[in-house]
């Protein structure tokens, strides 16, 4: 192995780039969209990197990362060494290297990105590709961990559940995964999409959590099938519930009914989950119209859009009533999105979907909008403009602006606290809920926010569980 | 993987299975489903429970070979497994106190579904009874395990090769003519069928309670594929139902959103034997 040596930094201003399919080929297909670095590549942009003695970028990592060293052994060309230190701390590299939205997170505290006209290092891309080289040429060792007895249920097998398995579950604890679907990875599955996250990689990094002897089981819907009082009951010394925030809304406006409205969740289900883009080859169908819109601007109303482009549609519209400015969706993304040719329909508000006499779509009626003072979250409220509305003629209308958290878990756990919203109370330094031993985090307490953040939640609420069942 | 235990062909359109699944059976009420999986690949299909043994760990479901994953369960055997059962999903039934006479209407492979929430009311003491429909003798199914705990069992076919002719619905108009008392009407079966046990239940104003099968992906109250609008709100027929109050449904609706993959469904049932190969090919 080389030593990592004092280097020279690399003050280039702009990242390498990262090579991607071209944007007219990748948007009918449904492979991966950015394709990776290649050894040479990373280890260039590796010594962008100052190996700064103050680290902000580690401040940005929700789950700590050790950013700098992890670096230099890219710079030494030392993989392996990198992937090693980067476990130490985040147990789905793969995964987080490419959803996270580093540019508000690590990369968006990089010293090298505050110089004008300067990009920060590419951190999430060379975490992407340290866990792509792993799986790729790494060598496999089963990890050995001396078990202490302790048995933990974790509900929900998304990052948030899968981060605290595993963190547990090296430190020695029995874990237990129940998970209600067919298949593990909670959004990471059903959600984000074939084409920025393989589920081949989904289903190696599950499986690397696996090997700590992590017990997975699907099936089985806590609430339903079996309840946490029952888990408890069961001889579980503790709970953690990262149940997620599948329960899709709906805008409530007529016609929501009618067919060919479906929500995100439904339509990224049919899709991801079920492979439904191989329909005929697969019988679970998914069902689109030439033209399709997507209302909302977030990360899945992006990966709706450019699902429904791939399976085909001609003429693909998001439609958010607020301005461009406002859209949750990751820059990265909507940037992805327009070079596909998915077109944008800002300060646009639909109001009504409209039907034919078969109960089928066949047009939206949206009410244009303008800006008006901020609201309470120091946006800009959307106001109707009176007067200006117009159609869209569809066949396809997807809704995609947002979850809550699924009602099940604390309608069937008494003395579970909950906000209004359904958001599970904790207390946030230890994640443990109003009920004793039963922690909880992701998006079952946030409502819908990231996979990083999720997995922050599942990590810090192993490290309480473990101070409290051993007696730290 | 769930092993199949015990499998009765009814008629030439339905059979009966008794399948492992402990978890289920132990938590299982009347009024809840499953969703299952045949395959790898396959599809996820929602199925009323029929019957349960909390002993034997076991749930017994009636299915009608209509499409694609239905015939592909219908292929399978004792001794062979599904891929994946889950349950119990959708609320329990709610009785309402103070019934005294109940009746449940069911048509085709309703049966099922009607069995255990008349079991279950039977259990309290609420005297019930039931009325059958099928299109010939052969579509009546369960006539003798209803008999085992109701006052009456009452049969109408379309043709009158058995019992009264005429539909389900024919029999309970006569019995309200007669004078019969029902506190409460328990409807399940094709939607038009329930939609028309509802035309006559409402004129008297007698509770009907149906149990609606929409088109379903998770179950879990995720997606909403299976939304239905009763008494003018939207709801989730996995996690809010599936039993509702019928006097308030929106049954064209239903009808409707029922129509959504027709198309779909018709290709990959005429395409089945290709669709096998190519998900066999990809395990």
């Amino acid at each position: 192995m080389a030593d990592a040596v004092r280097r020279k930094p690399n003050m280039a201003k702009e990242k390498v780039k990262m090579p991607e399919q071209d944007p007219n080929v990748r948007n009918s297909n449904f492979e991966e969209v950015a394709l990776g670095y290649t050894k040479e590549m990373a280890m260039e942009e590796a010594t962008r990197c100052l190996d700064c003695k103050k680290p902000f970028c580690m401040e940005g990592c929700p789950v700590n990362v050790p950013i700098p060293r992890f670096i230099e052994q890219v710079v030494a060309g030392n993989f392996e060494k990198a992937y090693e230190i980067i476990t130490e701390e985040n147990a789905l590299p793969a995964i987080t290297g490419r959803v996270c939205p580093q540019e508000n997170q690590c990369e968006g505290k990089c010293v090298r990105g505050r110089a004008k006209g300067c990009e920060s290092v590419g951190i999430g891309r060379l975490e992407r590709f340290v866990a792509d080289y792993h799986r790729e040429h790494g060598e496999h060792k089963t990890p050995h961990v001396e078990k202490n007895g302790k048995k933990v249920a974790v509900v929900g097998s998304g990052p948030a559940g899968i981060t605290c398995a595993g963190e547990l579950a090296r430190r020695g604890y029995d874990v237990h995964v129940f998970e209600a679907l067919h298949k593990t990875g909670g959004v990471l599955s059903y959600g984000i999409p074939e084409f920025r996250l393989p589920k081949t990689i989904v289903q190696a990094e599950a499986d690397g959590v696996a090997e700590y002897g992590v017990d997975f089981e699907t099936n089985v819907v806590v609430g339903r099938t079996i309840t946490v009082d029952e888990l408890e009951e069961a001889g579980y010394d503790a709970v953690f519930v990262g149940s997620g925030a599948g329960l899709p809304r709906f805008q409530g406006i007529p016609g929501e009914n009618l067919n060919g409205v479906y929500s995100a969740n439904e339509f990224l289900t049919r899709v991801n989950l079920m492979k439904g883009y191989m329909f005929p080859d697969r019988p679970t169908p998914v069902k689109i119209s030439p033209t399709v819109c997507v209302v909302g601007a977030g990360n899945v109303a992006m990966d709706a859009a450019r699902t429904a482009k791939r399976l085909g549609a001609e003429n693909v519209y998001i439609v958010y009533r607020r301005s461009e400015e406002e859209a949750p969706a990751r820059k990265e993304e909507i940037h992805h999105a327009k070079e596909e040719g998915i077109q944008f329909k800002f300060l646009t508000n639909p109001i009504a979907v409209n039907g034919d006499e078969e109960g089928w779509v066949k047009s939206i009626t949206c009410q244009e909008m303008q800006l008006g003072e901020a609201d309470a979250s120091g946006r800009r409220r959307p106001v109707p403009v009176e007067g200006h509305t117009f159609e869209i003629e569809t066949g396809t209308f997807i809704v995609a602006i947002g979850q809550s958290p699924n009602p099940l878990i604390r309608q069937t756990t008494p003395g579970l606290d909950t906000q209004k919203w359904g958001g599970i109370i904790v207390n946030e330094e230890t994640m443990e809920t109003s009920r004793d031993s039963v922690y909880a985090g992701g998006d079952a307490v946030t409502g819908a926010a990231t996979v990083i953040l999720a997995m922050g939640a599942g990590k810090k609420a192993a490290i309480a569980i473990d101070e409290k069942l051993s007696g730290k | 993987m769930y092993k199949i235990v015990r499998k009765e062909t009814l008629n030439d359109a339905a059979f009966e299975m008794e399948i492992e699944a402990p978890m289920v059976a132990r938590k299982c009420e009347a009024g809840q489903f499953v969703i299952l999986r045949v395959g790898e690949d396959g599809e996820r299909i929602p199925l009323t429970i029929g019957d349960f043994d909390r002993e034997k760990g076991t749930i017994t479901i009636v299915v009608q070979a209509v499409g694609f994953s239905t015939k592909q369960l219908e292929k399978l055997g004792v001794g062979d497994e599904v891929t994946d059962f889950v349950g119990p999903l959708g609320r329990p039934t709610e009785f309402h106190d103070g019934l005294k006479r109940v009746v449940g209407v069911c048509g085709g492979i309703g049966a099922a579904p009607v069995y255990p929430q008349l079991k279950a009311l039977a259990e309290k003491g609420v005297k019930v009874d039931v009325i059958i429909g099928g299109r010939e003798a052969q579509y009546v199914l369960w006539a003798d395990k209803f008999k085992t705990f109701c006052d009456h069992v009452y049969i109408a076919t379309d043709n009158g090769e058995l019992g009264t002719k005429g539909f389900g619905t024919t029999v309970l108009q006569q019995l309200i003519d007669d004078g019969v008392k029902f506190d409460e009407v328990i409807a399940i079966g094709p939607v038009i069928m329930m939609k028309n046990v509802v035309k006559v239940t409402k004129p008297y104003n007698i509770p009907t309670s149906v149990s609606l099968n929409p088109i379903m992906v998770d179950g879990t109250g995720m997606c909403g594929c299976c939304r239905v609008t009763v008494d003018g709100q939207t709801k989730f027929a996995c996690v809010d139902g599936p039993d509702f109050d019928g006097l308030n449904v929106d049954f064209d609706e239903l009808m409707e959103r029922q129509r959504f993959f027709k198309k779909e469904e018709k290709y990959v049932d005429e395409h089945a034997d290709r669709i096998c190969d190519l998900m066999r090919g990809a395990e």
